[in-house]
């Protein structure tokens, strides 16, 4: 059963994965110290296919796709937010993980709740709550790179990188 | 319907007559640049994908700019792997320990960006050049290994809020003041996926390091870039520095505006932003005597010749206080060699001041003036979230250079009109 890690507004990248990280962008270090300095106890507990939820501004800051970079590898499933900071929302579109925009679930969803996702129709359900909630859809262009897996699937599809 | 700078900027690199907002658009890229964090990432990026061509060796920036000179042996593998990627693509704008300056101060005093152009930077801080008049974003590192495969990107062309500068400045307010009033005034979400577009007869007032500084910052109200109308002192910075011919774009008087913000310089006041917000505005008048440990004098924000001019004004003749660590970078070679020319280095060190190489050092907790717990810093820098400069109970308060320097001198959070 996945869980719920649950943060507030303008969680930045700082926090999410530390500057004093990023001499090294190997999978274990950015798994090892993702959230610690707002959550020194997410490393040690995270399982796969857990989300987190934020509130606004999620990802606000630096360029770093370390950021979503750590979260993707620590086995997070998605990240719900009322909104994203525009660079972290481009690098999960990249880097072809999943986030979703819904200020309604954002709020709702607790630590605790049972939440299923389906990527393809937006639908977010708390099963706890017994609510259904809509995420913004994605326009086509940027369907069409999550659906590749990423940016440079998506380039390579079209024949753009050699 | 009419379009702003941004827009005008989007539809030429596009090859479309107009764009709308929300448009998703996918623009030739004039430069592509990266730093010894990012371009890593980007060229592992490359070689997962198998990709073994860059798509114009002149037109790709790699600037060891962040933990330079080496901090530690993983950040001297980071720019080994940099260095070896440019010299195997040749790339014409590799610069390393000895040239290298912070990017955001360094790329424009190149002029590898004039106005009109199309950029990104996998620096968030890259929106420092709208200041030129050109449009440029930072990114993340797969969308700089995608630009500088294919010398394109996607973008979703951006609604706009107008910022009006009106009046002229008080003695020791400058730019860096103006952004943090502003990002105060809208918030750090306040032109999220928006330009700011400066206009007004303000900008006349604002010298280009001012704007530079401005320019800078609107990543920290969340936004996709800010850009200045191009004028005289815009022409006049680009002299000697290039041969490329400048492409300038206005605001159709139609423009739409999501809303407009004036700011009239004549009110404006020495401005401060408290932990851990860029966007937590007080003057400095309302918060002066805190304790401090250390003041930070530098990076792509504050590390430009006027700053460091700004910051001597005041030290000169005067000393740092006993309680406190100054710590001044400038952020490229050629604004040592100015200071150096101009008397104002001496003057600095004669304040008491340690006097860094160009580096990004501090500003992000990497290295240059790291904090332990408990320990306040007042800084010239872009942000002062939890853990920016070191321990997550350390604490940033961020300032332009004159009420750095004052608070320096001080011993605590000063203004520099009491001093």
């Amino acid at each position: 059963m996945s869980k719920i890690y649950k943060y507030g507004d303008n969680v930045d990248t700082d926090v999410i994965i530390a500057a004093r990280y990023l001499n090294d962008p190997s999978e274990g270090n950015l798994k090892a110290h993702c959230m610690e300095d707002i959550d020194p106890q997410f490393s040690s507990t995270v399982e796969a296919g857990d989300v987190i939820v934020g509130g606004a501004n999620f990802g606000c800051g630096s360029s770093r796709e370390h950021a979503p970079l750590a979260i993707k590898v620590s086995g997070v499933k998605c990240v719900i937010a009322a909104s994203f900071a525009r660079i972290f929302y481009r690098n999960a579109i990249n880097i072809g993980f999943p986030i979703m925009e819904c200020p309604e679930a954002a709020e709702a969803i607790q630590p605790g709740d049972v939440v299923s996702v389906d990527f393809a129709t937006g639908k977010i359900v708390d099963e706890t709550l017994g609510k259904t909630f809509q995420a913004a859809p994605f326009p086509a262009f940027i369907n069409g790179i999550i659906e590749n897996g990423g940016l440079m699937n998506s380039l390579k599809a079209r024949g753009m990188a050699k | 319907m009419g379009m702003t700078m941004t827009q005008k900027i989007m539809a030429a690199h596009a090859g479309l007559d107009s764009v709308v907002v929300g448009q998703l658009i996918e623009a030739k890229l004039n430069f592509v640049h990266g730093n010894d964090v990012t371009t890593p990432v980007a060229i592992g990026v490359l070689e997962e994908n198998g990709i073994t061509e860059v798509f114009d060796k002149d037109k790709i920036g790699i600037i060891l700019d962040h933990y330079t000179p080496c901090k530690d042996i993983k950040a001297a593998q980071l720019c080994k792997t940099a260095r070896d990627f440019a010299r195997k693509h040749n790339i014409t704008h590799f610069y390393d320990v000895g040239e290298v300056g912070v990017e955001h101060a360094f790329i424009p005093e190149k002029g590898l960006i004039v106005p009109g152009d199309m950029t990104i930077g996998a620096d968030s801080h890259t929106c420092t050049y709208g200041a030129l008049g050109a449009f440029s974003t930072g990114v993340g590192s797969t969308d700089m290994a995608a630009g500088m495969a294919t010398g394109l990107n996607w973008f979703k062309v951006p609604p706009a809020i107008k910022v009006t500068i009106t009046g002229k400045f008080r003695p020791y307010v400058s730019g860096k003041d103006v952004m943090l009033h502003l990002i105060g005034e809208i918030g750090v979400d306040g032109a999220l996926y928006k330009s700011l577009e400066f206009t007004g007869p303000g900008i006349s007032e604002l010298t280009m390091d001012d704007r530079f500084t401005i320019a800078n910052m609107a990543i920290e109200a969340g936004a996709k870039n800010g850009i200045f109308p191009v004028d005289e002192k815009t022409l006049e910075y680009l002299k000697g520095r290039t041969d490329r011919e400048p492409v300038i774009y206005e605001a159709d008087p139609d423009a739409e505006y999501e809303r407009e913000v004036v700011i009239d310089l004549d009110q404006l006041e020495s401005t401060v932003a408290m932990p851990y917000l860029p966007g937590n505005r007080e003057l400095v008048k309302n918060v002066k005597g805190i304790a401090i440990d250390q003041v930070v004098i530098g990076s792509c924000t504050n590390g430009r010749i006027g700053d460091m001019r700004a910051a001597a004004q005041i030290l000169k003749g005067r000393k740092v206080a006993e309680n406190v660590r100054c710590i001044v970078l400038p952020a490229t070679q050629e604004i040592i060699r100015q200071m150096i020319e101009e008397g104002i280095y001496m003057d600095l060190l004669d304040a008491g001041c340690a006097i860094s190489t160009p580096t990004c050092g501090p500003c992000l907790g990497g290295h240059m003036g790291c904090m332990c717990e408990g320990e306040v810093c007042v800084s010239t820098t872009n942000r002062n979230f939890v853990g920016r400069m070191g321990h997550v109970e350390s604490k940033v308060i961020l300032a332009s250079p004159a009420v750095a320097a004052a608070s320096a001198v001080a011993g605590c959070l000063a203004d520099p009109a009491d001093l």
